[in-house]
């Protein structure tokens, strides 16, 4: 007897990997942009399958709601004038960027396999998910990294409205 | 698994849907009886008992019509914009609660489909995904006015997204809980126990109803439809069905607002005095009915400004979104914070 968290996960799973799929092999870049929104959508399920309803929220939110959204806004100004145009890359990416996917992917399957095989990814408790005990393990546990993380925004940002700035 | 809490919640999810959807066709009904009285007209007034028959006149009409495909659409995205654009807009409603915890047949009952901890992160994910149905009707329909379209409701979505969100954030740190049950259960008794009063939030009330605005594309704000620059809008190119279905979400997402801004600020279902010894369906009709009541109000002042307030302009749109509101709703969030740290609000 398959468990419904099975099913839920292969139909997650060939989503998620059919969008990506398309997301590296399509032409049309708003095509690609849409898919790669549906991908994410799709990790949020898998977020969902996992207990983590906060993450999966706002992994919907941020990423799906905003960035995406913000992404395809910049590929339809573009495309207006060149449909099609924005699909060229010099000779290295097209060598070194598949390595590197393949690099990282190799990387996390390792550590995956060898975690699950030693025992070190413990079950977590039915409510590690929740809002409440996101929040206190990003104020508590993760204080430093967490406030790091936001002066590593600001400094971005800051970046961005001068560059931006220089040329208006 | 156990059958029984799936029938209750498919029951759930069929009767709310239906209400919905007859609430959407009343609201065509009263915005353009209700246009109508504000410029000295009549308004549809034939069909039925004053005009009341008209929103199903409508919809014979709209599955009578023909489809049309424009040349050089893209077919799928064009064919799916209307469906992202409906559904969308409903699931959002799923978490806001609009009654009590009744029992029926022996059986207790949550009034509201999910009950989720995240619950008002759910409604604002729903909410923000919505525009993706515009989007993908402005770029798909190969056209430039709906082009101009997808890309102006794009940037205004984003935009008073942040208003929106910073402004429920007020209320979260006010309730602490981000569960849309446990923020009504909060605002119980009187009326000045309600988040607007009690809470400090009426500023972030009408924050909340501004940008509200805007994330429906309704007037003053909505910008992606101009008819005066735009023809229709990202809507242009579609017809029939696709075209109403366009509509209905447009309702439902106005809808889901209205509740959402009621359960945030205006205690939900709560009917703002003090029940007394009320039990049983007297008690939860009247919740009930307090709920259905406070969103038709909100339902009715959506009509009342679309017919009064002109368009804005587009850079105007944007001044307001990121020099105003946004400011403004980051101010409320640290007052907020503040008052809630040293206990002026109970947190």
């Amino acid at each position: 007897m398959i468990g419904l968290e099975t099913v839920g996960f292969v139909f997650l799973a060939t989503l998620a990997l059919a969008s990506a799929t398309v997301v590296v092999f399509h032409k049309s870049p708003i095509i690609s942009a849409l898919a790669l929104a549906f991908n994410l959508v799709a990790i949020a399920g898998f977020y969902l399958l996992l207990n983590a309803q906060f993450l999966a929220l706002l992994q919907v939110i941020v990423y799906a709601g905003a960035i995406m959204v913000l992404i395809l806004f910049v590929i339809m100004l573009l495309s207006i004038q060149s449909e099609g145009g924005l699909h060229r890359s010099g000779r290295i990416h097209s060598v070194l960027a598949p390595l590197i996917a393949l690099g990282c992917a190799v990387a996390l399957g390792v550590a995956v396999f060898r975690g699950s095989a030693d025992g070190r990814f413990a079950v977590s408790s039915a409510d590690f998910g929740t809002v409440r005990s996101i929040g206190t393990d990003l104020f508590t546990t993760f204080f430093y990294a967490f406030e790091a993380i936001s002066l590593l925004l600001i400094v971005a940002m800051i970046g961005a409205v001068l560059l931006a700035k220089r040329r208006l | 698994m156990e059958i029984e809490p799936l029938l209750i919640n498919f029951v759930k999810i069929f009767i709310v849907t239906q209400v919905l959807m007859v609430g959407v066709a009343f609201m065509t009904w009263v915005e353009r009886r209700v246009s109508a009285i504000i410029q000295f007209r009549l308004g549809p007034n034939r069909v039925g008992p004053m005009g009341l028959l008209q929103p199903i006149a409508d919809g014979i009409k709209f599955i009578l019509k023909e489809e049309t495909l424009p040349a050089g659409s893209h077919k799928t995205l064009f064919m799916l914009a209307p469906v992202i654009a409906f559904v969308t807009a409903l699931c959002a409603f799923a978490v806001v609660p609009f009654g009590p915890v009744v029992e029926i047949f022996g059986r207790t009952v949550n009034l509201v489909i999910l009950d989720l901890d995240g619950g008002m992160l759910f409604a604002l994910a729903f909410a923000s995904l919505g525009v993706y149905g515009i989007v993908c009707a402005g770029w798909a329909s190969r056209s430039k006015y709906a082009l101009m379209g997808g890309l102006r409701a794009s940037a205004q979505m984003v935009s008073y997204e942040l208003a929106l969100g910073l402004a429920a954030v007020g209320v979260f740190l006010v309730n602490g809980t981000l569960r849309p049950t446990e923020i009504v259960a909060a605002q119980a008794g009187w009326f000045w126990n309600w988040n607007a009063f009690s809470g400090f939030q009426l500023l972030g009330f009408i924050l909340f109803l501004v940008a509200g605005y805007a994330e429906t594309n309704r007037l003053p704000f909505d910008l992606p439809e101009a008819e005066t620059e735009l023809v229709a809008g990202y809507h242009t190119e579609y017809s029939s069905m696709k075209f109403s279905m366009f509509m209905m979400a447009e309702y439902f997402a106005m809808m889901t607002m209205s509740s959402l801004a009621v359960t945030l600020y205006l205690g939900g279902f709560q009917p703002g005095f003090p029940t007394g010894d009320l039990s049983g369906w007297a008690l939860w009709g009247l919740q009930i009915g307090a709920f259905v009541a406070k969103v038709g109000f909100f339902m009715f002042l959506f009509v009342w400004v679309r017919w009064t307030l002109p368009r804005f302009r587009y850079d105007q749109l944007m001044d307001l979104g990121w020099k105003r509101l946004f400011p403004l709703a980051l101010a409320n969030l640290v007052v907020t914070a503040l008052l809630v740290a040293f206990d002026v609000i109970k947190g």
